[in-house]
Order: structure tokens, then C-alpha cells, then sequence
């Protein structure tokens, strides 16, 4: 038989152990995100000089800059998000305004979109090796371009059908009862109301894709030269990163930690400023 | 659509040529509605595509290996021989890892979240934690290789080594070289990279216990912990399970960290300190080097394993959580 006091003691004190480890556990996972950033950042910051928005990546042991790359990663990225933006608009607005009837297959989109979204991105460039690069018979930025805009587009479907969900029914009666065709309807009425939360989500999925890596070098591979043309390989930060990083050589380390730090800024600045917008937009509605 | 025809209908009744442009409205919201409905066909399209187009791109792989593509550990671009054995093992050996680390991390920050922090203090640190899922994976490679393979060969191996490897039994996961590059450092950084996915979906799923479950343990005298281990955890247990699936398949799937620190070495060895492969890993690595159909058909078939074993992990958690989804009456 144990005594009242000691049974009390050990529960008290799995109480506290335990909180104790919860507030440790958080500790350690914030010191990462510190550690990660301020390496990122310090480094990147040291390599930083404008060379790099004006000169092309250089061969192996020289100088140079990223300026080909940056330009390839923001036409991929903007071209992928063409793709993938619309697409993905539509295919939400679907779920969550034209499926009423067809319960069990609005259902498995939604399931198999969910999967989608967490689904390795590296398949998603091996898909598009195999449907595109190989049956036009080389590596381009177009290639390139589609596999983000895959990646683009589950995020895309889910913020919209969640968004468009949260539109208050009254504005759909309200707008029907006036005679409008149901397409006008969405259109013009339902995605003004949710469009800070589209626009969110296509935000975030660009946060997304700006350092996407494995479905690139499938696709867009890279490129040592200037070009502008979308249809020939092209270079990427990411890609650029990835090989100048496994490199011997320190000039070129010194360029992937440049890469690294614009890349980085980006996808904070981007899903910070995402977030912060969404904030601002449910803020106000409430106010 | 009814609501729609009808309405306008009975409002131009007296207009003439109201059923004309009626029945105008009826086309243009019918062809709206399909091309709605073809874009939700693509996401349908791009998952069984993505999964044919790399079972037809691997055929060669598994026609000429068959079984032996899975249970050979030999990979031999020159004798044109490939067996997946290392890189299989490789991404499952270092999913575990990760899992061992993110499993409890994520809880005990759930916990944090929910139970210890200030209201004030909540949204802040949930918002950081979530800052660590939307790092691109490139940047853990590039931190991964550069700060943390020279900590891990430093400090935490040389320790491990002396106190872990003469330990009888698990000692020889532990013994070996303090290279820093390795399936340890890989697994170590994979679990870093699924801590947000886990303890988002955990937190999410904290929340949604019902105030009135959790204050009735209290009244019984329940201190937090118990709350949370004996009414909170069972509650929520099903998309407990499913949060740990969906960073099992984002571990499993992960790419460009896992190249930097895992070494790329088609070797299979006992300790967890050995460079290794993985398969997203060689796919990256080897691609542009495969110089024979068959080298290329195999690196796909690789992709294909993972394609399937990912889509399976993913959807048994999403089958998961929608359980308490359905509970809730959402």
C-alpha cells in the first residue's frame, strides 16, 4: 500500500517533468530555425555584392554572379504559376461550388488533392520527364515551368475550396434571387469575397516553388549561359545552389551561400507577408 | 443551377426574348461548369499519371530484374546491374530516425502550445515553428553540409562513439568513423525538416477536444499531464497517428537535404555513422549521369517505389484524420 503523500509527490512531479520537457521541446525546435537562419544568413550577407544580380554563373575557379539563374528561377516561377494558379482556381471552385451533387467523387478530389500536396516533389519532375522532355527530346524552362506549376497547384485548390467555403451563404442567395446566372454569381460576387484568401494561397505556393530543387534538375536542368529562351535548358537558383554547393571550389561556395540568402529572403518574405495579408483581411472583416 | 434557371425565368416573364437569354444563361453556366470540372479532373489526371507514366518509364528496370530490383544490393552502372536495396534502405533507415526525433519533439511542442505557453506567447512560437516548414529544402542541404555534418564529426559523434558503440547489441549501429556525412546526420536533419507537419496537425487536433472532457478530469482532481496523456491523446488519437503518417511520407520523399549529408555511397553497412543512399537521394544525384536505357529506367523505377510507398503512408493519414473530422460533424 503507498501512502497518500508519495502518491501525490509522483504525480506532481510527472506534471512538472513533463512540462518541463514540452517547454524543452519547443526550445529545441526554435534553436533550429535560429542556428539555420543565422548561418544562412550571415553567410549569404558576406557574399552578397551587386556581381551577383549583374554577372552570369561563372566556370569552375573564377568570379561571377547569378544573374542567369535569377532571371530562370522568376520566369519559371511566374510561368509556373500561370499554369498552376488557374487550374487550380478553377478545380476548387469546383469543389466547393459546383459538387453539391456528386458527394463521393467531390469527396475523392479533395482526398487525392490532400495527397498531392504532400506528395514527393521529385516524382512530380519525373512525371514531367517522362510526359514532356522525353517526347520533345530535350531538357527546357517550359518543362520546368509545368513541374512547379504542379506543385503550385494542390496548394491553389485547397486555399480556394477553403476559402470559398467560408463565403456566407446569404451572399449566394442574395445574388441568385436577383436572376444572375450562377457563373456571374461566382465570378464577380463570390471570388471578390474570398479573394484575399485565393491570393494567399497563390502566394504561398509560390513561396513554395521559388526553392524548389528535384523536379528541376529533371526538367529545366541548367544553364552556364545567358538565356532567355524558356525552351532550351535553363538555369535556376536552387540548381545552381545544389551544384555550386557540392563543388570543390571556393568561389563558387561563396555564390551557392549568395543564392542561399536571396532564396531564403524570398520564401520569408513571401509566406510572412502571405500570412500577414490574410491577417489583415479577416481583421478587418471582423472590425 | 435550378435555383438559377428559375429565378431568371420568373423574373423575365413579361420580357420578350427572356427565354432566349435564358436559355443562353443555361449554356454559358453549363460550359462554365465544365470547365470547372475538367480542372478538377486534373488533379485526378496528374496523380494516376504521374503513377503510369513511371510504372511504363521503369518497365525496362522491372522486366529485366524483377523481384531482384528490391532484394539485390548490388548497383553497377558499369555491369549495367541495379538492385534498390541500399537506397530503400537507406530512405527507410533514415525515416525512422526522424521519426524517432519528430515524434516526441512534435508532442512535447503540442503540449507546449496548447497546455504551457500564455495565450500572449502562442501564436508567435506557432508561427516559427511553422517558419521551419516553408525553408526550402536546398537551404537544410546547404546548412546540412556546412554547419551541421561539421558539429555532428566534431562534437556528437566522437561521444556517441565512445558511449554508445561499446554497448552490447545496438553498439554496432553506433561504431564507425566520425565522418559527419552520414544516414545518423541525414535522419537528424529529416526530423527537423517534419517537426512543423507534426506538431500543426497535433495542436490542431489538441484543440478540438471538447472543453467540457478536459475539465471534468480536471475536476477530479487531474493535474495537466494527466489531462493530456489520459483524455486529450486518447480523444484525439486516430489523427495523432495520421499527423505522424503525413511527416513519415514528407521524410520518406525528401530529396535535396538528404543529398547533401547522406554521402551518396551505394553501400550497405550496420552503422548509422557510414554514408549511405536513399532513393530520392540517388535519383537527384544520378540522373543526368545515366548514360544506358536501362540505368535511366531504373532510376524511374526507383521514383515509382516511392511514388507508391509515399502514396500509401499519405493516404493512410489522411484516412486518419478525416475520422475525427467526421467525429466533430465537420
Amino acid at each position: 500500500m503507498q501512502s497518500p503523500r508519495s502518491l501525490i509527490f509522483r504525480r506532481r512531479a510527472s506534471n512538472v517533468i513533463s512540462k518541463l520537457l514540452g517547454t524543452a521541446a519547443t526550445l529545441f525546435g526554435l534553436s533550429w530555425l535560429i542556428w539555420i537562419l543565422i548561418v544562412t544568413l550571415l553567410n549569404g550577407a558576406r557574399a552578397l555584392s551587386p556581381r551577383i544580380f549583374t554577372e552570369i554563373t561563372p566556370p569552375p575557379g573564377s568570379d561571377g554572379g547569378l544573374a542567369n539563374a535569377l532571371v530562370g528561377s522568376t520566369l519559371m516561377s511566374l510561368l509556373g504559376v500561370l499554369i498552376g494558379a488557374p487550374l487550380g482556381i478553377a478545380a476548387g471552385t469546383y469543389l466547393a461550388e459546383f459538387a453539391e451533387r456528386r458527394p463521393v467523387w467531390r469527396e475523392s478530389v479533395r482526398f487525392v488533392n490532400d495527397i498531392l500536396l504532400s506528395a514527393p516533389s521529385i516524382v512530380l519532375g519525373l512525371f514531367v520527364y517522362t510526359i514532356y522532355v522525353r517526347q520533345v527530346g530535350h531538357f527546357s524552362g517550359v518543362a520546368g515551368a509545368i513541374a512547379l506549376g504542379l506543385i503550385v497547384l494542390p496548394v491553389v485548390v485547397r486555399t480556394t475550396d477553403e476559402t470559398l467555403r467560408l463565403v456566407p451563404n446569404m451572399m449566394r442567395e442574395a445574388a441568385l434571387s436577383l436572376g444572375i446566372p450562377r457563373w456571374k454569381v461566382t465570378v464577380q460576387v463570390l471570388y471578390r469575397a474570398a479573394l484575399p484568401g485565393i491570393l494567399t494561397g497563390v502566394l504561398l505556393g509560390l513561396a513554395r516553388i521559388t526553392g524548389e530543387t528535384a523536379p528541376l534538375l529533371f526538367t529545366a536542368l541548367n544553364n552556364q549561359f545567358w538565356s532567355a529562351d524558356l525552351n532550351g535548358p535553363t538555369a535556376s537558383v536552387p540548381v545552381v545552389i545544389f551544384q555550386f554547393a557540392m563543388s570543390p571550389y571556393d568561389a563558387w561556395h561563396s555564390l551557392a551561400w549568395a543564392g542561399a540568402f536571396v532564396v531564403t529572403m524570398v520564401v520569408l518574405v513571401l509566406s510572412v507577408g502571405a500570412r500577414a495579408y490574410l491577417l489583415k483581411n479577416r481583421m478587418d472583416e471582423n472590425a | 443551377m435550378t435555383v438559377s434557371s428559375t429565378a431568371s425565368t420568373a423574373i423575365g416573364v413579361e420580357a420578350v426574348g427572356a427565354r432566349d437569354r435564358s436559355a443562353a444563361e443555361t449554356r454559358q453556366d453549363n460550359l462554365f461548369r465544365w470547365m470547372l470540372f475538367g480542372a478538377a479532373a486534373v488533379v485526378l489526371i496528374v496523380l494516376g499519371g504521374a503513377a503510369l507514366s513511371m510504372l511504363w518509364g521503369g518497365r525496362l528496370a522491372f522486366q529485366t530484374f524483377g523481384w531482384r530490383f528490391i532484394v539485390s544490393d548490388e548497383w553497377d552502372p558499369v555491369g549495367r546491374h541495379f538492385g534498390a536495396f541500399v537506397p530503400i534502405y537507406g530512405t527507410l533507415a533514415s525515416s525512422a530516425i526522424a521519426m524517432l526525433i519528430a515524434v516526441p519533439v512534435s508532442f512535447g511542442i503540442a503540449l507546449f502550445l496548447t497546455e504551457i505557453a500564455p495565450g500572449w506567447l502562442q501564436a508567435p512560437i506557432a508561427a516559427a515553428i511553422e517558419l521551419l516548414a516553408g525553408i526550402p529544402s536546398i537551404i537544410y542541404g546547404m546548412w546540412g553540409l556546412f554547419s551541421f555534418v561539421p558539429f555532428m564529426s566534431d562534437y556528437v559523434l566522437p561521444w556517441i562513439n565512445d558511449h554508445l558503440g561499446p554497448v552490447p547489441w545496438i553498439g554496432v549501429l553506433f561504431r564507425g568513423p566520425p565522418l559527419g556525412i552520414g544516414m545518423l546526420t541525414a535522419g537528424i536533419v529529416l526530423g527537423i525538416m517534419v517537426i512543423p507537419f507534426i506538431s500543426s496537425v497535433m495542436c490542431d487536433v489538441f484543440r478540438t477536444v471538447p472543453a467540457a472532457l478536459k475539465e471534468s478530469a480536471y475536476a477530479l482532481g487531474s493535474t495537466t499531464w494527466e489531462v493530456v496523456w489520459k483524455v486529450v491523446l486518447p480523444y484525439t488519437r486516430s489523427a495523432v497517428v495520421g499527423g505522424i503518417f503525413l511527416g513519415l511520407g514528407r521524410a520518406l520523399g525528401e530529396t535535396m537535404a538528404v543529398t547533401f549529408v547522406l554521402g551518396n555511397a551505394h553501400q550497405l553497412s550496420a552503422s548509422l555513422l557510414m554514408p549511405g543512399n536513399s532513393i530520392a537521394a540517388t535519383i537527384a544525384n544520378e540522373f543526368t549521369e545515366a548514360d544506358s536505357d536501362l540505368y535511366l529506367s531504373s532510376l524511374i523505377a526507383l521514383g515509382f517505389l516511392l511514388f507508391v510507398v509515399t502514396l500509401i503512408v499519405l493516404a493512410i493519414a489522411r484516412l486518419m484524420l478525416s475520422n475525427l473530422a467526421r467525429r466533430e460533424g465537420r
